[in-house]
């Protein structure tokens, strides 16, 4: 019965790659990411999977072939920090919350998820906010065509929903009790925390198992590896703070928005985190964030740190991110750790690497459509393609509404199938 | 009237001032000059002398003066006018000891004036001036019916006198929700917002009456919150009026008619939906950063509103607005940048930050476009102003160069 389940949410997640017949991208520039780049190339495409890439593709006789002429294709942009869909994680009964999920509060019809493929987005991170310590199991989503969180969902090999966790320190989580007051507290409260779940999980699997606390249960797979941390810090000693945790519990963790980190950024490199940053139009808006700078993102790879940016949406908006990564380069980052920094690298971040994050045999069809340099403002975000499925055009007036705001352009959105059963009718 | 002359004359004496500072001769040498007074000029050259703009045009038909200080870049422009920002009274840390953008203790205190609020040292000022704004149109923000005046002034200088151009330059009010009070505090509806306004305006009216039919000795004592409002009724201050949705842009609209004052609608996310209505009644609009969010009163907002004002023909300006988290600040050199990109024409996007700003402020004698007399505030590029990877690398301000940290 379970099988049948997992089955069930596999096909509608759409990860069993529906049959497709095969398409051919052809006479674009490719940025395959992991390569240097390929002028009027052809991008083959079978069952929702890249089958080949380069300038002597042969073209299968069924192909669907699609002219590219002038147009760049890159990978589909990876977001490891998002808000989007009005998710709400932990609520203000306390300051560790690993019970709950995002994914029972995503709105799938949110227009967030609509602007952000129209933004070139097809892989991203839901997260809940900042303001606890631990505010929730976070959601791998791939932006497909689809309503519900399990027609997005990235699974696992197991079948879960793909997902990492939402910690958090410094001002944000400081609060009346029983939130933390002071930084040393919030420390305290955490590694409390941690240790307790420690004990739940060496005994889950003994003879005499604890009751089950879901919780922990969290936590689990927090300590094996199978959970990233995605951890929310500004100033220099909170991000040291969080090495020193992932250190004595031993988890994985990306370093957020890590705003003070060029001034330990060679800790983080000898620790070997990954830093996923986001760019800022001015300095300040809150005491911790007074330092940041927006070469930080120079600096960090410079040091040897694995970059990304993301948009943490609302505060960026989900249809420029790829200007994150050009405003890097004008502050003194290389084009093509920039480009990485929007796909590839934040892929890493979310163990996707094997599936996302670059233009390679085998890999999802996740691609993008653009009509001209990715780090140029004059450029737009024509098609975004998923596992195959074209899932925003431009040339489609009601989609363009989504690219460019407009009259009706932040209401919730009739899912596509309703469109198809209306337009059957 | 009075106040007027008394504005002309503080002008007068502060650029002369400011003149006689400017001593130094600079050339500019470029690739590319956005005049925003002509065409552009090709292998072109700026000559400087007392802050001043002595000679525009092609290197070779100019003569450029032996000696001087020799700058060079690929692209020159005007200096940078933000229409509508609240920098200098909104710090970085956003704490509440440096934000005096908002006054709460009451609706409508159109008395507060900008200059006495304005921290010259604000590192935002520094930011968007590094980044090529060299006159700011600041003042008191969005938040309140009326939350006070706005004044303009360059982006240089320690003391809130130096560059000042206008001490009272408009009369910030705001209608919708983002203007109701707080907890049971009026206005709590747009229908309140429109009766506190006029009954305000009516008082005011009353009191000019007062004023110029007292016998000599006579006067009403001097209420400094209606004087403020006898500046906009007898024309010499624009009410700016933010407002978002089409039907509070409306009202500004009646209320404009009602009272017969200039008005400046600032925001206006919703134009869009009445252009004809902005356009027969004569109101510039300076609309909200392209890039505002698009949630809230702006969850209609669009990319694309610049370009509708610009064909329409309505007069526009583009500004970096209010931000109550970050980014503290916007910089109009992208907010421009992202409306070119969204299809408004590259030369009318540059005027929405220089010289259609300058107009619509009533500055556009001295700053604005690059010309002959004109004050000297130039801003350097390395490439297209409006690409991301462009760096502005030298900031001009009367002459003097204020920012040599490529940005």
């Amino acid at each position: 019965m379970r099988r049948i389940a997992l089955l069930l949410a596999g096909c509608l997640a759409g990860t069993l790659h529906a049959q497709q017949g095969p398409q051919a991208f052809v006479g674009a520039t490719l940025l395959p990411i992991d390569g240097p780049a390929i002028t009027n190339g052809t991008l083959l495409v079978e069952d929702g999977l890249i089958r080949a890439i380069g300038t002597n593709v042969p073209i299968p006789a069924a192909a669907t072939v699609h002219r590219m002429d002038g147009k760049v294709i890159m990978p589909g942009l990876v977001d490891t920090h998002s808000h989007i869909g009005q998710v709400a994680g932990a609520d203000s009964s306390a300051p560790i919350q690993p019970d709950v999920r995002a994914l029972d509060s995503i709105n799938s019809r949110h227009a967030g998820l609509m602007k952000a493929k129209a933004g070139g987005i097809t892989t991203v991170n839901v997260m809940p906010g900042s303001g606890h310590l631990l505010s929730g199991q976070t959601n791998y989503l791939k932006l497909r065509n689809g309503s519900s969180v399990e027609a997005l969902a990235i699974r696992t090999e197991t079948g879960a929903m793909a997902g990492g966790i939402k910690m958090a320190n410094g001002t944000n989580p400081l609060r009346a009790s029983p939130f933390p007051g002071t930084r040393g507290k919030a420390a305290a409260l955490m590694r409390a925390q941690l240790v307790a779940a420690k004990e739940y999980c060496d005994k889950k699997d003994s003879e005499a198992p604890p009751p089950r606390h879901i919780g922990h249960d969290a936590l689990c797979e927090v300590f094996s590896g199978e959970r990233i941390v995605h951890h929310h810090t500004h100033r220099h000693d909170d991000v040291l703070t969080v090495l020193r945790l992932a250190d004595e519990f031993n988890f994985r963790v990306v370093l957020h928005h890590v705003s003070e980190g060029a001034l330990v950024a060679d800790a983080i490199a000898k620790a070997g985190v990954a830093a996923s940053i986001i760019h800022i139009d001015s300095p300040g808006g809150k005491l911790e964030v007074m330092n940041l700078l927006p070469d930080n993102g120079k600096v960090l790879a410079d040091a040897g740190v694995l970059l990304a940016y993301h948009t943490d949406d609302p505060i960026t908006d989900s249809r420029l991110f790829l200007r994150s990564a050009a405003m890097g380069v004008r502050f003194g980052l290389d084009r093509e750790t920039a480009l990485r920094s929007v796909t590839l690298n934040g892929a890493k971040m979310l163990d996707l690497q094997e599936r996302v994050g670059s233009l390679t045999v085998g890999k999802d069809a996740d691609f993008i459509v653009l009509s001209g340099d990715p780090l140029s403002v004059y450029t737009r975000v024509e098609q975004t393609w998923v596992e195959g499925v074209k899932v925003f055009d431009l040339a489609d007036p009601e989609q363009a509404l989504f690219a460019t705001g407009g009259y009706g352009a932040g209401r919730d959105q009739v899912a596509s199938e309703v469109l198809q059963l209306e337009a059957a009718q | 009237m009075k106040s007027a002359l008394k504005k002309t004359s503080y002008l007068l004496g502060l650029s002369l001032l400011s003149a006689h500072l400017q001593a130094e001769t600079l050339v500019v040498l470029a690739e590319r000059i956005y005049t925003q007074a002509g065409p552009v000029i090709e292998a072109g050259a700026i000559v400087v002398e007392d802050g001043k703009i002595r000679q525009v045009g092609r290197q070779g038909q100019l003569r450029l003066p032996a000696g001087a200080k020799t700058l060079q870049a690929a692209v020159v422009t005007p200096g940078l006018i933000d229409a509508r920002t609240v920098v200098g009274l909104a710090g970085y840390l956003n704490q509440p000891h440096d934000q005096d953008q908002l006054e709460t203790s009451a609706a409508m205190q159109p008395q507060l004036r900008a200059l006495d609020a304005f921290n010259s040292r604000e590192r935002l000022v520094d930011w968007v001036r590094s980044l090529g704004v060299t006159t700011l149109h600041t003042g008191h923000g969005p938040g309140a019916l009326i939350s006070g005046q706005t004044m303009v002034r360059k982006s240089h200088g320690n003391h809130v006198d130096d560059g000042m151009m206008q001490p009272l330059a408009m009369i910030a009010a705001q209608l919708g929700p983002g203007a109701f009070g707080a907890e049971n505090r009026s206005p709590g509806t747009r229908s309140k917002q429109i009766a506190m306004l006029r009954q305000q305006l009516i008082k005011a009216q009353e009191y000019q009456q007062k004023q110029q039919q007292a016998e000599e000795g006579k006067a009403p004592a001097r209420d400094l919150e209606l004087e403020a409002l006898v500046s906009v009724l007898d024309g010499s201050t624009p009410l700016l009026i933010t407002a978002y949705r089409e039907q509070d842009m409306q009202s500004a609209l009646r209320i404009a008619e009602e009272f017969g004052i200039r008005i400046v609608l600032d925001g206006a996310a919703e134009a869009y939906l009445m252009l004809d209505a902005i356009k027969a009644a004569q109101v510039p609009v300076i609309l909200h950063p392209t890039m505002a969010r698009q949630f809230g009163e702006l969850e209609n907002a669009s990319f694309t509103t610049a370009q509708k004002l610009h064909q329409a023909g309505i007069p526009f300006a583009l500004q970096s607005g209010y931000e109550r988290y970050v980014p503290k600040t916007r910089v109009v050199l992208w907010e421009a940048a992202m409306a070119a990109a969204y299809g408004l024409p590259y030369e009318v996007a540059l005027a929405a930050i220089t010289i259609d700003a300058a107009r619509i402020l009533g500055i556009d004698e001295r700053v604005g476009s690059i010309a002959v007399g004109k004050d000297a505030d130039l801003v350097l590029y390395t490439g297209d102003p409006f690409e991301y990877t462009t760096q502005v690398s030298q900031v001009i301000i009367n002459g003097q160069l204020v920012s040599t940290e490529a940005h």
